[in-house]
C-alpha cells in the first residue's frame, strides 16, 4: 500500500451554471499527491487552481456547480460520498488553510477553543485531553508561550501568528492531506518565509501529503516536489519542479517563468531593465533592450527633508491622546527627474504614509517638502490643487481605484478638464492619446471599469494619472495586486513611460525582486525610518543594514535547486511603531558606504 | 504593447443601457405597469365617466358591488370606484412627494455627516438620533397638527418624519464608500470636496437609497391614511385610500368591500414600488450581475 498516492485526481472537470448552460472552469485535470510529497498547482487568476482545490473538498455550492471525474483519497472515491460522510472527511482526513488569516478565524471564540473543537468533534477527545493536545499543537507551530495564549482571541494575534493558528487547527486532526490555498500571499515576505519553513518541517514530521496552491513561482520553487501549471482551466504542464523550471515545454510555462522577477538577476546592470516578453502562444522570448535612460545630470524635482508623520492614538473616557503611531520618522531623500526611487519595507513600515504625506493626502507632522518649486507643506487649498498637477498617484488595487459610475473616458478626462487645461475636445483627444500610450485602444472610452481586467484597469489608472502631465508619480504598490505576467507588462509600461515622458517615480513596494528590476535608487524603510538608501546596485549587491539583509534573505528564490536549504529564519514578529506620548525618537547617525549609499548605524 | 484583451459588451450610452437592463427585468416592468396604471387613473379622474366621488345617495348606502356601482358604495352611498380613482391622486402624491422631501433633505445631510466626520457628523448624527427616537407616526401627527390640517401639510409632515432614516442610511453608505481608493484618487488629482461628494460619493450610494425610497413610499401612503383618519390629511369629503380604509373598518362585517378595494389598491401600489425599486437598483448599477 505504500506506493498508493494519498490523493489521486483523474480527469477532473468542474463546471458552473451560467446563462442557462454549463461553463467548465476546470477541464480534464489529473494529478497524484503521495505521502510526504508536496505538489503545487500554480497559475494566474482565473486559471482554475482554487476551484480545483474546492472541488476536491466538495465545497462548491451544489446545484450551481458540477464536478465530474474521479477524486480518490486513499482509494476512496470522494465524489461518491454523501454530504454527511464528506463532513467526516473535511477537517479530519483532509485539512485546508486559506489565504486570509485575518478573516478565517472566528473572532468571537478564543483560538484555544477553536482548535480543541476540532479535536473533540473529530477525535472524540475529552475537554482536558483536547486542551493538552491543543497546547502541544500550538507549540509545534512555534507559537511562543503557547499555554498562556490558549485563551486569547484572534485579534490579539498578528497576521503571521494567526496563520500559524490556522495551521495548528488544520493539523490538529492529523490529516493525511493538507490543502494550502495561497497560505502566504497575504503575509509579509519575512513572515512568508517563516510559514513556508513551518509547513515544510511539519510535513516532514507527519509524512503528510501537501497540495499547495499558489500564483508565486518563487514559492513553488521553495516548497514543491512536483508542479502542475494551470492556464485558463487546463493543466498545461505537469512534472518535477526542476523539470518545469529548467525544461518547461509549454509556451505559457515559459512566459510565466520569464515574468518572474528574480532577486540578484540584475547584477552588473546599471539602469532598470524591462521584463522579457514571451508570446504565450509560440513561446518565443523577446529580450527588450536595456534602458539608455540616464538621470545623473538632472537636479532633484522632489526634495524631502526630515519628514515626520504621526497619528494620535486616543483612548479612555475623554478621548485623550495616550500615544502616537510614529508612521514616518525623520525621512529625507531626493528624487530626480526621470529617476525611480523605490521605498521598500514590510507592512506598517510607513512607506505608503510617506507617499501620501508628500502629496498631502495625509497631513505631515513636520519636515520640509520641496516639489517642482512648491513648498508643499505651506500651500493653501487652491495652491494645493495646483500642486497636484505636478505629482500624481497610482494605487494598489485597480478594482477600487476607479469610480465604478464613471466611464473610462470621463475618468481620464476629468482631471484635465478640472484644471482647465483645455477644451472638451482637447480633453477627448488627450484621453484617446493616453489610452493608446498605455496600450489600450481609444475606442474603450465609453466603457465602464468593470468591463476590464485588473491589468487593464491599472493601465486606465495610469492614463488618468498622466492626464495632468505630472512630473512625479507615486506608485503605491501599483503592481502588487497583478498576476505575474501582467505585472511584468505593467512594469515595462512604466519604464516606457518614464523614458518617453522623463517621469520621476516614487515606487512604493514590498516586492524586492520587482524593486530590483525597476529602480535607479532604493530606500529601505523599517518602523518609519529609512535604514538604508543608495543606488540600486549598491543596496542589492552590498547590503549593510541587518534589516536589509534579513529582507533579502526572506525573498523566495525561483530556483528549485535551493529547495533543500533551510534558511533558519527566526520567528520574530514585526515590531509596532506605536509609542507613548513622552517618547523622543533617538538621533540617528548614517554612515556613507560608497557614493550615495547611506546606512543607519545608530 | 499589444496586450489588449477582449472584453465583452458593446458601447452604449448610460441611459439607454440602464433602460435596456430594466426592460429585461420582468418584475420591474410589472411594478412599473402597476404604478403607471394607478397614475394614469389618478390623472384621468376628471375626464373618466364616473359618478361624482362626493355625491351621497341615501338610497344606495353600503351596497355590494353591482352593475350600477362596480365596486359597491360606502356608508354615505358614495360610489367606491369613483372615490378609489379620485383617492389615487391623494395617496400617490402623499407617497411620492413626502419621500421626495425626505430624500432631498436627508441625503445631503447624510453625505455631509459621512464625508466630513468630526463635529459635522456629531451634530447631524445626534439630531438624527433624537428624531429617530420619536416614533415615526407620532412625529408625523405632531408635525401635521402643528402645520395645520391639509394634504400638503400632511405630506410635509410625513416627509420630515421619514427624513432621519435617509440621513442615517446615507451616512453609513458614505462611510464605506469614503474608504475606496477612488475617493482618495479624486483628491489626488485635485478635485474639491463638492466635486468629490457629487461625482464620486453620491452615485455610489444611490442603490440602497432607491430601495429604501420604494419601501418608504409604501409607509408614507399608509401614514397618510392614518393622518386622514385623524382629520390631519386629506380633508373630507375628498377621498384618499387611507381615509376610505379608516372609515371602512367600522363596517367590516356589514360591508367588507369598503375595506377590500382600498386595501388591495394600497397593497398593489406598494408592491409596484418595491418591484420597480429592485429593478432600478440593478439597472442603475453599471456592473453586471
Amino acid at each position: 500500500m505504500t506506493d498508493m498516492p494519498v490523493l489521486s485526481v483523474r480527469n477532473l472537470t468542474t463546471s458552473f451554471r451560467a446563462d442557462g448552460g454549463w461553463k467548465s472552469v476546470v477541464r480534464n485535470v489529473s494529478f497524484d499527491v503521495a505521502a510526504g510529497e508536496t505538489v503545487a498547482i500554480v497559475g494566474e487568476s482565473g486559471s482554475g487552481k482554487s476551484v480545483t482545490s474546492l472541488s476536491i473538498m466538495r465545497l462548491l455550492a451544489e446545484g450551481s456547480s458540477r464536478i465530474e471525474g474521479d477524486i480518490r483519497l486513499n482509494g476512496r472515491n470522494l465524489l461518491a460520498l454523501s454530504e454527511k460522510e464528506m463532513r467526516g472527511v473535511r477537517g479530519n482526513e483532509v485539512a485546508m488553510i486559506f489565504q486570509e488569516p485575518m478573516t478565517s478565524l472566528n473572532p468571537i471564540f478564543t483560538i484555544g477553543r477553536q482548535i480543541s473543537e476540532v479535536l473533540t468533534r473529530h477525535k472524540g477527545m475529552s475537554q482536558s485531553e483536547a486542551r493538552a493536545e491543543t497546547i502541544r499543537m500550538l507549540e509545534r507551530v512555534r507559537i511562543p508561550n503557547a499555554a498562556s495564549r490558549f485563551d486569547e482571541y484572534p485579534h490579539q494575534f498578528s497576521g503571521g501568528m494567526r496563520q500559524r493558528v490556522m495551521i495548528a487547527m488544520a493539523l490538529a486532526s492529523r490529516p493525511k492531506l493538507l490543502i494550502a490555498d495561497e497560505p502566504t500571499t497575504a503575509l509579509d515576505v519575512t513572515i512568508q518565509g517563516q510559514i513556508l519553513e513551518l509547513i515544510k518541517s511539519l510535513q516532514e514530521e507527519e509524512n503528510m501529503a501537501v497540495l499547495f496552491i499558489t500564483h508565486d513561482m518563487g514559492v513553488v520553487a521553495e516548497i514543491a516536489d512536483r508542479t502542475v501549471v494551470m492556464f485558463r482551466g487546463d493543466a498545461v504542464e505537469a512534472g518535477l519542479t526542476e523539470e518545469i523550471f529548467h525544461r518547461g515545454a509549454h509556451p505559457y510555462t515559459r512566459a510565466l517563468l520569464s515574468a518572474v522577477p528574480k532577486l540578484g538577476s540584475m547584477a552588473g546592470e546599471e539602469n532598470p531593465l524591462r521584463f522579457p516578453v514571451v508570446d504565450t502562444a509560440t513561446g518565443i522570448t523577446v529580450q527588450p533592450a536595456a534602458s539608455e535612460h540616464s538621470v545623473v545630470q538632472h537636479s532633484p524635482i522632489l526634495e524631502v527633508r526630515n519628514l515626520v508623520t504621526r497619528f494620535p492614538i486616543r483612548s479612555g473616557l475623554f478621548n485623550r491622546q495616550t500615544g502616537s503611531v510614529h508612521a514616518v520618522e525623520n525621512v529625507s531623500f531626493d528624487l530626480r527627474q526621470g529617476e525611480t526611487l523605490s521605498l521598500v519595507g514590510e507592512s506598517g513600515c510607513g512607506k505608503s504614509t510617506t507617499g501620501r504625506s508628500i502629496m498631502r493626502l495625509i497631513e505631515p507632522t513636520s519636515g520640509e517638502i520641496q516639489l517642482d518649486g512648491f513648498n508643499v507643506r505651506t500651500l493653501g487649498t487652491l495652491e494645493l490643487q495646483r500642486m497636484r498637477k505636478s505629482i500624481q498617484m497610482i494605487f494598489q488595487d485597480p478594482f477600487s481605484s476607479l469610480n465604478p459610475r464613471m466611464t473610462v473616458g470621463q475618468a481620464i478626462a476629468e482631471p484635465f478638464l478640472k484644471h482647465k487645461m483645455g477644451t472638451v475636445r482637447q480633453a477627448r483627444d488627450k484621453t484617446a492619446d493616453l489610452l493608446e500610450k498605455v496600450g489600450l485602444s481609444a475606442a474603450v472610452m465609453n466603457r465602464y471599469p468593470h468591463e476590464f481586467s485588473g491589468g487593464q484597469r491599472q493601465r486606465i489608472a495610469i492614463a488618468r494619472a498622466l492626464s495632468l502631465d505630472p512630473k512625479v508619480i507615486v506608485a503605491d504598490e501599483s503592481v502588487s495586486a497583478l498576476d505575474v505576467s501582467i505585472k511584468a507588462q505593467v512594469c515595462n509600461l512604466l519604464l516606457d513611460l518614464q523614458e518617453s515622458l522623463d517621469l520621476a517615480f516614487l515606487f512604493i513596494s514590498h516586492d524586492m525582486a520587482v524593486v530590483e528590476r525597476v529602480s535607479h535608487r532604493v530606500a529601505v524603510m523599517y518602523l518609519g525610518e529609512i535604514v538604508e538608501i543608495g543606488p540600486r546596485a549598491a543596496v542589492f549587491e552590498n547590503p549593510q543594514h541587518p534589516y536589509t539583509k534579513k529582507l533579502m534573505a526572506a525573498v523566495p528564490v525561483p530556483d528549485p535547486a535551493r529547495r533543500g536549504l533551510r534558511r533558519g529564519i527566526s520567528n520574530d514578529e514585526l515590531k509596532s511603531p506605536v509609542r507613548p506620548l513622552d517618547y523622543r525618537p533617538p538621533e540617528r547617525q548614517y554612515r556613507e558606504v560608497s557614493a550615495g549609499h547611506l546606512v543607519q548605524v545608530a | 504593447m499589444t496586450v489588449i484583451e477582449q472584453t465583452a459588451g458593446v458601447e452604449k450610452r448610460e441611459k439607454s443601457r440602464a433602460w435596456g437592463k430594466l426592460k429585461k427585468s420582468r418584475s420591474a416592468l410589472a411594478g412599473l405597469a402597476i404604478i403607471l396604471f394607478f397614475t394614469l387613473l389618478a390623472v384621468a379622474a376628471p375626464i373618466l365617466p364616473i359618478p361624482d366621488p362626493v355625491a351621497t345617495s341615501w338610497s344606495a348606502i353600503r351596497k355590494a358591488p353591482s352593475a350600477a356601482h362596480w365596486l359597491g358604495t360606502d356608508d354615505l352611498g358614495r360610489d367606491i370606484l369613483s372615490r378609489m380613482i379620485w383617492g389615487a391622486q391623494a395617496s400617490l402624491m402623499a407617497g411620492i412627494f413626502s419621500v421626495a422631501i425626505a430624500i432631498i433633505i436627508g441625503v445631503p445631510f447624510g453625505i455631509l455627516a459621512g464625508y466630513f466626520g468630526g463635529w459635522v457628523d456629531l451634530v447631524i448624527s445626534r439630531i438624527t438620533e433624537a428624531l429617530l427616537a420619536m416614533p415615526f407616526l407620532i412625529m408625523a401627527i405632531a408635525l401635521a397638527a402643528f402645520l395645520g390640517p391639509s394634504l400638503t401639510n400632511a405630506m410635509i409632515a410625513i416627509g420630515l418624519s421619514a427624513m432621519p432614516i435617509f440621513v442615517r442610511l446615507t451616512r453609513g453608505q458614505v462611510l464605506a464608500v469614503k474608504q475606496e481608493d477612488y475617493v482618495e484618487g479624486a483628491r489626488s488629482v485635485g478635485l474639491g470636496h463638492l466635486d468629490i461628494m457629487v461625482r464620486y460619493i453620491l452615485p455610489n450610494v444611490t442603490a440602497p437609497i432607491i430601495v429604501q425610497a420604494t419601501l418608504t413610499v409604501a409607509t408614507a401612503i399608509i401614514a397618510e391614511a392614518s393622518l386622514s383618519f385623524l382629520g390631519l390629511g386629506q380633508q373630507p369629503p375628498a377621498a384618499s385610500w387611507g381615509s376610505m380604509l379608516n372609515v371602512a373598518k367600522n363596517f367590516l362585517s356589514q360591508a367588507p368591500w369598503m375595506a377590500m378595494w382600498p386595501g388591495a389598491a394600497i397593497f398593489l401600489v406598494v408592491i409596484g414600488f418595491n418591484l420597480l425599486g429592485d429593478g432600478l437598483r440593478d439597472a442603475l448599477d453599471p456592473r453586471e450581475h
